[in-house]
């Protein structure tokens, strides 16, 4: 099967698109309607007339400066910039007449005489709006004489003082002052686009520059996250990636799906050849619509890395160095031992770990092959020790287990509570559509610990920041409901039609009671009451209320209670079923809810159907032609204590790193060892790997077709836009392992695995390839009740019937602070790092964060006698280890928060084995500690350090 | 796994479907157990309560027996 390109309209239209009344006017002859509020420039556009243009472009709002875009209307003076002048009715505009031509050719005179002529060795040689211009007004000369200009960096006097070099930090694109032609665009798309302002011009006419930050600042030491917005947006050479610089100008491109976060952007892959020359966010992509972040649009340079293992491996023991051997002998090892612990230790004894950052294709076929192949349900997914308690808290509560709205709803929410969760350092793109929102006047809440930079950052604060001690959510969030409830906020229209009424009244009688309200749980959560009170009435009062949370609410002994009590809160004030209200999960990695969908975890197969449940065994029994076992199989943790005990012996793991990403890492390192077969497939030797005797390299989201479902259900495409320079897309390495061990597959390609998923999981049952071409992504459920898909969930009743409020007692931790351990640490994740690392630590996004740091509160580290950049040793009841201290009031005092991208750092070394009382979903966010000062890595780090430079020896390969 | 590990677990599992609504908290102890934790965890449980079940909660200890 051929893999084709939906031919989508690219064009820019000049100015964004409006919804409103019809409006019919008539341009150059031809008749045209467009919806009210829309631009000339845009309504000859959609007639299929381009007028020429410099400083507009469909992303941004008009701005009107560069005056190429005139235009004559009838009955008008003047000539009108069609970009910023609206259609009205019965409007006759003429945009070629001998008057406008002349403006024109003037404007583009004046600009040409300020720019260099070396547009030939230049990097936007045909990529170029000014190039593009100049030929479409037809200008022929230029009549000025050469004199104060900007590109010229010496005269015949002396240099040129309005000459500025290039500017070269960022370690993606460049800015070239010389070829600026202050059409703002860049500064713009920073404002409107990406929400960061951290551009600006400076000084005016003549003077006008652009500058990125303050005075000394440069590109990379401004608060520029780099997201590429402006490089996208900037006309010229001016801004340019210097992946563009260094391989030229892409000749063909290919849609496809960012492999990062949940947000799940769509992407341009723009090429030549198999040379992946530049990432482009795409405006038709409907999570992103044309915006991205720093990882998704630039840091892809992993995917060639030197570090990348192209062949495959194995080895008797772990002590042993890597030998490179073939596939068949690698699979042909693998399976021998595979089957060969089933036969001595029986058929429970090995499981899989399905990846949330491979497609949906690979994840059921990875689970598959441990129902029926293994014959077993041991499978899991990294969702475990992420949302997991998402699927069980809103599986209970609504009966499905997914965030309920699209991303668009955001501009149609009033007021948002943002709970665990850091959207601009874990969700960039969602974060700069909330901030954009915010901008236009919606309020925002924000629960956390930490002062995250939506608190308050450039042109958006938060109106109530509740700044809770780590672990008492589940207090916070029955507090709000205990004044939505005893303040009568509630909405019992909503409550009596879509919910359980008489639960409703015996949680009502649960929040009432004065020991949940604000007052009493002030001094367990450190909030204010009165603050408390003030948001629970914003939320409760200030029209659509949307809710959207992270993994601060989910890794927690009470993550999964916490989920139902913001469920509880969403149907309490009325909140589900329409735009601009929900409640929204952010995801972790992209592919979180395609994996959990496809049946990774133990328990349920794909749909989220019980295992135990005849009818639903017999689905899959029928087409798969074995027996399912009926009883639920290992969670990871689960795995990893069975193999610690002798009962689990081996493991195939795809595409996670659970060595370095699981809590207790010394616990997680004895189960691996137990192990007498670990199967990593993966792109690098992972830390897993150094516990491994198999490794099976794996193929990058350019090299493979498949599909990811990012955070809204969205279902997208992933295309393959080179070949695997492993040799295989890693949907055929699990196919050949599984035949190995007798399965007998024959898929061809990914879009037979889709439809067997439908065929089998009826929120999937109209997903397939040729709807996604169609589409160009759709949400599930995609069935016969909405062949489209479904963009807002529980519309008219809840998935499961009546919405169910659920009783959620807090209850502590058994993780406290107390003499020996008396801080709270707290991890999370930042813009420029993905997760474990191991792709970003490949890039150069290390330049904005090349080590893991522990933030600590300055009267906490003035106690400890702590200094900014000091090496710190921070231990907890499970291990230490060392990092630099970053001391900073984002932190509450008691509060200690550090990232764990960084293998040498481990910090989950620190974290415990106490997890989410329903699902087992480790608690990250709350582990007991004391810092101290160091003076040099741990015991623990060196002995790993030598461990993993021993076990990532590779033999060279035989002759 | 550690017998404190699980007896912790356990308890948590209790701790919950006993501040729900009814009296039937050992029932959902049971179904929670029965959906969520694989054989040899449950067998590990029953033995550990056929040894005097210590550490563990009233409630998990009746729930085994529905188990
Ligand atoms: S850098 Fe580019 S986008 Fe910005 S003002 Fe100059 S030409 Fe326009
Ligand atoms: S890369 Fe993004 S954040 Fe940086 S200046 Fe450009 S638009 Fe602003
Ligand atoms: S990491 Fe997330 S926000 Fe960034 S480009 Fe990828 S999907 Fe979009
Ligand atoms: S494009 Fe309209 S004024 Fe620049």
């Amino acid at each position: 099967m051929k893999d084709f390109i939906i031919p989508q309209d690219d064009r820019d239209m000049g100015t964004p698109a409006r919804t409103g009344a019809p409006v019919t006017l008539t341009i150059d002859g031809f008749e045209i309607t467009v919806p009210e509020g829309t631009s000339v420039m845009r309504a000859a556009a959609e007639a299929g007339i381009k007028v020429p243009k410099l400083c507009a472009t469909d992303s941004l709002e008009a701005f009107g400066s560069c005056r190429l875009c005139v235009v004559e209307i009838e009955g008008r003076r003047g000539t009108p910039a069609s970009c910023t002048t609206p259609v009205a009715p019965g409007m006759v505009v003429h945009t070629q007449s001998s008057k406008v031509k002349k403006i024109r050719k003037g404007v583009m005179e004046l600009y040409i005489s300020d720019h260099p002529l070396d547009c030939l060795t230049c990097a936007a040689n045909g990529d170029c709006e000014l190039q593009d211009m100049a030929g479409m007004v037809g200008l022929r000369d230029v009549r000025y004489e050469p004199g104060r200009n900007h590109f010229e960096q010496r005269f015949a006097v002396g240099p040129n003082p309005e000459y500025i070099p290039k500017d070269t930090s960022n370690p993606y694109f460049t800015y070239d002052p010389a070829k600026c032609i202050v059409c703002s665009r860049c500064v713009r798309a920073c404002e409107e686009v990406q929400g960061t302002f951290a551009l600006t011009i400076e000084g005016r006419g003549f003077e006008s520059r652009v500058k990125a930050g303050a005075a000394a600042d440069d590109f990379l030491s401004s608060d520029c996250v780099s997201c590429g917005a402006c490089v996208q947006a900037c006309p010229t050479g001016t801004l340019q990636e210097k992946s563009v610089i260094e391989l030229g100008t892409p000749e063909r491109s290919v849609i496809t799906t960012c492999a990062y976060c949940g947000v799940g952007c769509s992407f341009k892959a723009e090429l030549n050849g198999d040379e992946l020359v530049r990432m482009v966010p795409y405006k038709h992509g409907k999570a992103n619509r044309g915006h991205s972040c720093v990882k998704g649009r630039f840091a892809y340079g992993y995917a060639t890395h030197q570090d990348r293992i192209l062949n495959p491996m194995i080895r008797e023991t772990i002590h042993e160095p890597w030998r490179e051997v073939s596939w068949d002998e690698a699979l042909g090892f693998a399976a021998a031992r595979l089957s060969g612990l089933q036969e001595k230790y029986g058929r429970r004894s090995i499981g899989v770990i399905t990846s949330s950052r491979c497609t949906n294709e690979e994840t059921y076929l990875v689970q598959k092959l441990a129902r029926a192949v293994f014959r077993n349900n041991n499978t899991d997914t990294c969702a475990r020790v992420c949302h997991s308690p998402t699927g069980y808290g809103l599986g209970q509560t609504f009966g499905t287990s997914a965030g309920t709205q699209d991303f668009d709803s955001v501009e149609h929410t009033d007021v948002v509570i943002v709970i665990g969760a850091n959207p601009t350092d874990g969700h960039p793109v969602f974060a700069s559509r909330l901030k954009k929102r915010l901008r236009q006047g919606a309020k925002l809440i924000v629960i956390d610990p930490r002062r995250i930079d939506l608190v308050k950052s450039a042109h958006i604060a938060a109106s109530h920041h509740l700044q809770l001690r780590p672990g008492t959510n589940v207090a916070v969030v029955t507090a709000l409901a205990h004044a939505i409830v005893t303040e009568g906020l509630f909405d019992e229209a909503f409550i009596r039609e879509r919910c359980d009424w008489d639960e409703f009244l015996t949680y009502a009688e649960f929040v009432r009671d004065p020991r949940n309200s604000p007052e009493a749980t002030e001094l367990l959560t450190g909030v204010p009451a009165a603050e408390l009170r003030a948001a629970a009435r914003l939320f409760a009062r200030g029209g659509n209320g949307a809710i959207y949370y992270g993994l601060g609410v989910t890794e927690h002994s009470q993550g999964s209670t916490t989920v139902m009590g913001i469920a509880n809160l969403a149907m309490l004030t009325g909140n589900i079923g329409r735009k601009g209200v929900g409640v929204n999960p952010l995801r972790g990695q992209n592919n979180v809810q395609g994996s959990c969908d496809m049946g990774s975890f133990p328990h349920e197969l794909p749909g989220y159907r019980h295992v135990k449940n005849p009818e639903v065994r017999a689905i899959f029994e029928n087409i798969w032609g074995v027996e399912i076992d009926a009883e639920p199989g290992l969670r990871i943790p689960n795995m990893l204590d069975a193999a610690v005990d002798g009962t689990f012996k081996g493991l195939y793991c795809q595409g996670e790193d659970i060595l370095q990403s699981d809590p207790d890492t010394k616990h997680v390192a004895a189960g691996l060892a137990a192990m007498e077969c670990v199967i990593v497939h993966d792109l690098f030797l992972n830390e897993t790997a150094n516990y491994a005797h198999v490794f099976l390299p794996g193929s990058t989201f350019l090299e493979k077709d498949g599909t990811f479902t990012n955070a809204e259900r969205r279902i997208n495409r992933v295309r393959k836009v080179m070949a695997p320079r492993n040799g295989y897309a890693d949907w055929e390495i699990t196919q050949m392992l599984a035949n190995a061990m007798g399965a007998g597959w024959t898929y061809t390609h990914p879009s037979q695995i889709m439809d067997e998923i439908a065929a089998t999981t009826p929120s999937f049952a109209g997903v397939t390839y040729d709807l996604l071409e169609e589409k160009g992504s759709v949400q599930w459920p995609c069935n016969e009740k909405s062949p489209e898909g479904t963009p807002l969930m529980h519309v008219d009743g809840f998935v499961r019937g009546r919405g169910r409020f659920i009783v959620t007692e807090y209850v502590a931790t058994d993780e406290r602070s107390g003499p020996r351990f008396p801080l709270l640490l707290t991890t999370g994740r930042i813009l420029s790092q993905y997760n474990v690392g191991a792709q970003t630590r490949r890039t150069a996004n290390v330049v904005w964060h090349d080590q893991d740091v522990l933030e600590i509160h300055p009267h906490d580290a003035e106690n400890r006698g702590v200094k900014d950049g000091d090496w710190v040793r921070i231990a907890s009841r499970s291990g230490e280890t060392t990092l630099r201290a970053q001391v900073t009031d984002r932190v509450a005092p008691g509060v200690v928060y550090t990232t764990f991208h960084h293998p040498d750092t481990q910090a989950n070394v620190v974290t415990t084995d106490f997890s989410d009382w329903a699902t087992n979903c480790p608690e990250y966010k709350v582990t007991a500690v004391q810092v101290g000062l160091s003076n040099g890595p741990t015991g623990w780090q060196q002995d790993y350090a030598v461990l993993a430079e021993q076990s990532r020896r590779i033999l060279p390969a035989a002759e | 796994m550690s017998p404190e590990k699980m007896v912790h677990m356990a308890n948590q599992i209790a701790t919950f479907f006993k501040t729900q609504p009814g009296e039937d908290a050992a029932e959902k102890v049971a179904a929670h157990i029965r959906d969520f934790w694989e054989p040899r965890m449950r067998e590990q449980l029953l033995a550990h309560v056929a040894a005097g079940g210590a550490g563990l909660d009233a409630v998990v200890v009746a729930s085994t027996r529905k188990l």
